[in-house]
């Protein structure tokens, strides 16, 4: 069964005819080629398909896209201004924070989520906050560092 | 060594930038016109005759274009032991056995349809550990070998009785070690397309480009020539991709039959049941030292569980072979291991290549040894260390190693954080740290630590390793290719045979490349990802990249420069010798107002009569041997890494539980041309340390995963991990590009044995199973309470 969805999705108004049974992760690699979002695990464990829905951190694996009829979505491609990065972004580039960088878009996003909230984290708060963002590749101590580097104030 | 402005630089990934912004293609985000979906029917038996398989009313189902099963196998068979193929057809082996596949329009007809394939299977006894399979009797595995013993390696140095009976100590122990898998953050992905001429391309997350070409072709009964891979931005590997497993001739053969491209992209639960994992293994060693502190043997028995096929992962006793024989100096060795096939999961290569097995049991058997000695045990390491300029019995011809200041650093930065102790125990190792080139950065993080209490003890554990880190001749070539392109704009293109799967391997060959050349990074772009483009590479695989890529690219660089500087030379009417170049600037040494854009030379050489482009070949293979087929003895790399780790642990008595809250990591690298990439190493390399020590199981029951997903299987997350100190220790290796050696895989080796050792030093249990969860720990101090 599908139904009609309306989403915004990084500020761009999309109406959507779409299967029940899609989730939004399906949605935004499938319906609209936001490939930067990624998919893990799809089941809420990985953190890679972070988004932000309606201004907090999700994992977009685990919601059907019908039921955020109207929400408001930004992913990681959102964030760029032209082809800038974003101070998130920057600041995992120039720490060493990425490297496969699968996991990435999603440290990204939830790193965002973190400093709108708390502009000057702890290292123990954002130890606490990203753990829901799985990484094999850095040991987390560089994403952890790239973090902490940022002025919260300034995004 | 030389003035250079671009070595030893932290310089950024050059391809992260698009993986930040999200814009990197991985192989999950190919998207071809007309591209269909494929899925992958597995057994449901661990061991079965297939007796009647019916695709009938899958093929029914609208909108699936083709069901395949091993009717549709090439009558050939791959692998290493060539003994698997596509499909399985008469027998099943595993519960990983491929049974059919479906291609359809899309992932839901595709499920749907592998519901309506119905297989009749007849089962079979099945055996699950290797004790099971070496019963006379047992069931075999593949019939036509007549045993489950897949094959044995017997080495020899010295006289291990004699070395015995020199011994003051002797002590032995039992180990076992778990399955665990590499859980890349993106599952395997395979994409495969037919052009009108029957030539493939197919995109796929594999290590080694060139070998699955030749592997494909022998699996696919066509020729090499009309193989064509292609490696995506790739999302982890770490030894998943090092050989050819049955889904990729899998699409290919999808991809013939429907006509169209086929991509079949793994879920989680197949990546944890379907690729392949590291293998278990128990272990019997027995080792023993003199009254001065001296080695004097080693003798170790290993059974490897490999699985139901066998892959390139069956050659991990070489490896562990070489940590019991050549890791310290120890005068008689014996080593014998069994590779044995069971109706388990298959088994392959994964980061460290059966070093961290073998290393477990080895540094925890040098801990027993300095204790029966009553020795310090870092002074015990120091005095067994390898050293610079040696070879060891086994063949390994050790040139730059820094063994002693790695214990030696590891030892100072374990001093320093051991205010908690109410008096340091005297016999601690108080070594200096020396002339230590080595970067050494500190994260407290106090905050997150335990709170003291008595049901908590803490202690400290000290382990090294000795890993490959100048390439690793397991193949009859160990090389890798490169060109240099310069363009009239002064542009460098570097096309290598290397392989980037997330280690930085791109920016560490740019900035070899723009120092051999004199150009900035910002000038150089590297090109990677294509089997028709790029020259012939064995794989990215044994750390061996920086080394034998690097090597490459280096001389690549070096012949582009002598053409530049050819032209150069006329145009400043000076010997090309007197020339230096750094920044795109060529000039007159001494003499530095003659100068002359490198562009502008090019441009110069390439638009005149008898004119010519810029282009330099690099080829380098390792002066090393592949081991001998009898003795295992040889050189097999041509430069070796070292490393030691201090884990500093706490133990709650109550739980088990076991907390690291400090891991420091010293590592010879020879040189860091990029110390933040080596550090993303190390430390990378100890988050799967630390899993292998304390979290990482797969629990595989009568040959079946029963924790396939990331709740059940425990990665180390920021809020798990430890502060990891690295320290780089750099030696400057005589064979490396600008003095560089292999760091890849010694982040994660030595990881569990110094928690095991600081486990002992908490609560003075030897701990041998990993890993060592809170359950196991707390069973062992019951039994230790009850005696």
């Amino acid at each position: 069964m599908k139904k009609l969805v309306n989403l915004s999705v990084n500020g761009d108004p999309y109406e959507l005819f779409v299967d029940t049974r899609r989730t939004l992760l399906d949605v935004l690699r499938n319906e609209l080629n936001l490939m930067g979002t990624h998919r893990g695990c799809d089941s809420g464990d990985c953190g890679a398909c972070t988004v932000h829905v309606n201004g907090l951190p999700m994992t977009s694996c685990l919601l059907l896209s019908v039921d955020w009829d109207g929400a408001d979505i930004l992913t990681v491609e959102g964030l760029l201004d032209g082809n800038q990065m974003h101070p998130v972004q920057q600041a995992l580039v120039k720490q060493g924070g990425v490297q496969c960088g699968f996991c990435t878009p999603g440290v990204v996003m939830n790193a965002l989520a973190l400093l709108k909230d708390n502009p000057h984290p702890t290292e123990v708060e954002v130890r606490a906050w990203l753990a829901g963002n799985l990484c094999r590749c850095t040991g987390y101590v560089k994403i952890v560092e790239a973090v902490m580097s940022i002025d919260g104030d300034m995004i | 060594m030389s003035q250079s402005s671009i070595i030893g630089q932290r310089i950024p990934k050059l391809d992260a930038p698009d993986k930040a912004m999200g814009l990197a293609t991985y192989g999950h985000d190919i998207r071809l016109p007309g591209m269909l979906h494929g899925r992958i029917l597995y057994s449901l038996y661990p061991h079965a005759r297939l007796t009647h398989v019916d695709t009938s009313q899958a093929e029914r189902l609208p909108g699936v274009k083709c069901v395949l099963t091993a009717a549709d196998n090439p009558p050939t068979r791959f692998g290493f032991a060539k003994d698997s193929t596509p499909f399985k057809g008469d027998v099943v082996r595993s519960l990983q056995d491929e049974v059919a596949g479906v291609v359809a329009v899309d992932l839901d007809t595709a499920e749907e349809a592998l519901t309506l394939i119905s297989v009749e299977y007849e089962a079979l006894p099945a055996v699950f550990t290797p004790a099971e399979a070496m019963v006379e009797g047992a069931p075999l595995i593949h019939q036509e070998r007549g045993t489950n013993l897949f094959r044995s390696y017997k080495y020899n140095h010295g006289d291990v009785a004699a070395g015995e009976a020199n011994s003051d100590v002797v002590v032995e122990s039992s180990y076992r070690m778990p399955y665990v898998t590499h859980a890349c953050m993106e599952t395997s992905v395979v994409v495969a397309q037919f052009d009108h001429r029957d030539h493939l391309k197919l995109w796929s997350t594999t290590q080694i480009p060139f070998l699955l070409q030749r592997d494909l072709s022998e699996a696919l009964g066509i020729p090499g020539s009309q193989i064509r891979i292609i490696q995506t931005s790739i999302g982890g590997a770490f030894g998943r991709g090092l050989d050819i497993y049955p889904y990729e001739p899998i699409v290919a053969l999808m991809a013939r039959k429907a006509g169209k491209p086929v991509r079949v992209a793994f879920s989680r639960w197949e990546e944890f049941t379907a690729s392949p994992t590291r293998q278990p293994a128990e272990a019997t060693v027995r080792a023993g030292a003199n009254k001065d502190g001296l080695l004097t043997f080693r003798d170790v028995s290993i059974s490897l569980d490999i699985g139901a096929y066998v892959s390139w992962g069956s050659v991990t006793p070489l490896v562990m072979m070489e940590t019991t024989a050549s890791l310290y100096q120890v005068a008689h060795v014996r080593f014998q291991a069994n590779c044995i096939y069971t109706n388990n999961p298959i088994t392959g290569a994964m980061r460290g290549y059966g070093n961290p097995q073998s290393t477990f049991f080895i540094e925890t058997i040098m801990d027993q040894l300095a204790e029966a000695l009553d020795i310090d045990p870092v002074t015990f390491r120091i005095r067994n260390a390898n050293v610079p300029n040696s070879e060891t019995p086994q063949g390994l011809i050790i040139t730059s190693c820094g063994m002693k200041e790695c214990l030696t650093a590891v030892a100072a930065a374990a001093d320093q954080g051991l205010q908690w102790r109410d008096a340091p125990k005297e016999k601690r190792s108080k070594a200096n740290v020396g002339d230590l080139t080595g970067r050494h950065t500190l994260n407290q993080l106090n905050e997150i630590r335990a709170i003291p209490s008595p049901k908590v003890k803490r202690g400290i554990g000290f382990a090294s390793t000795l890993n490959v880190g100048g390439g690793a001749r397991i193949y009859r070539s160990d090389g890798c290719g490169a060109t240099v392109k310069v363009d009239d704009f002064g542009h460098v293109t570097l096309v290598t045979g290397s392989t980037e799967i997330g280690q930085g391997s791109e920016t560490v060959l740019a900035q070899i490349v723009a120092e051999a050349l004199g150009v900035t990074i910002e000038d150089v772009s590297v090109f990677n990802s294509d089997t028709d483009v790029k020259p012939w590479d064995v794989g990215v695989h044994a750390s061996r990249t920086t080394f034998i890529a690097g090597n490459a690219a280096h001389l690549a660089a070096l012949e582009a420069r002598s053409q530049i500087f050819e032209t150069a030379a006329e145009l400043l009417n000076v010997e090309p010798a007197r020339l230096e170049a750094r920044g795109g600037i060529i000039w007159v040494r001494g003499d530095e107002d003659r100068s002359i854009s490198m562009s502008k030379v090019v441009r110069r050489r390439h638009f005149r009569e008898d004119g010519k482009v810029v282009v330099g070949d690099g080829w380098y293979d390792p002066p090393t041997k592949m081991v001998d087929k009898d003795t295992y003895k040889g050189n097999i790399s041509a430069a070796y890494g070292f490393g030691s780790q201090m884990a500093d642990v706490e133990v709650d008595i109550e739980t088990g539980l076991v907390r690291v809250l400090r891991l420091v990591c010293a590592n010879d690298v020879g040189r860091a041309i990029n110390p933040m990439a080596v550090e993303g190493q190390i430390e990378g390399g100890a988050q799967m340390g630390l899993g292998y020590a304390l979290t990482e199981e797969l629990i595989v029951k009568e040959g079946k995963v029963l924790n396939p997903d990331f709740v059940d299987y425990r990665l180390f997350t920021t809020a798990d991990m430890p502060e990891i100190e690295t320290i780089i220790i750099e030696t400057d290796d005589p064979g490396g590009p600008f003095g560089a050696k292999g760091v890849g895989e010694m982040g994660g080796t030595p990881t569990a044995a110094a928690i095991a050792n600081a486990i002992y030093d908490a609560v003075g249990l030897r701990l041998t199973e990993l890993p060592m969860t809170p359950e196991r720990v707390l069973t062992r101090l019951e039994e230790e309470q009850n005696q």
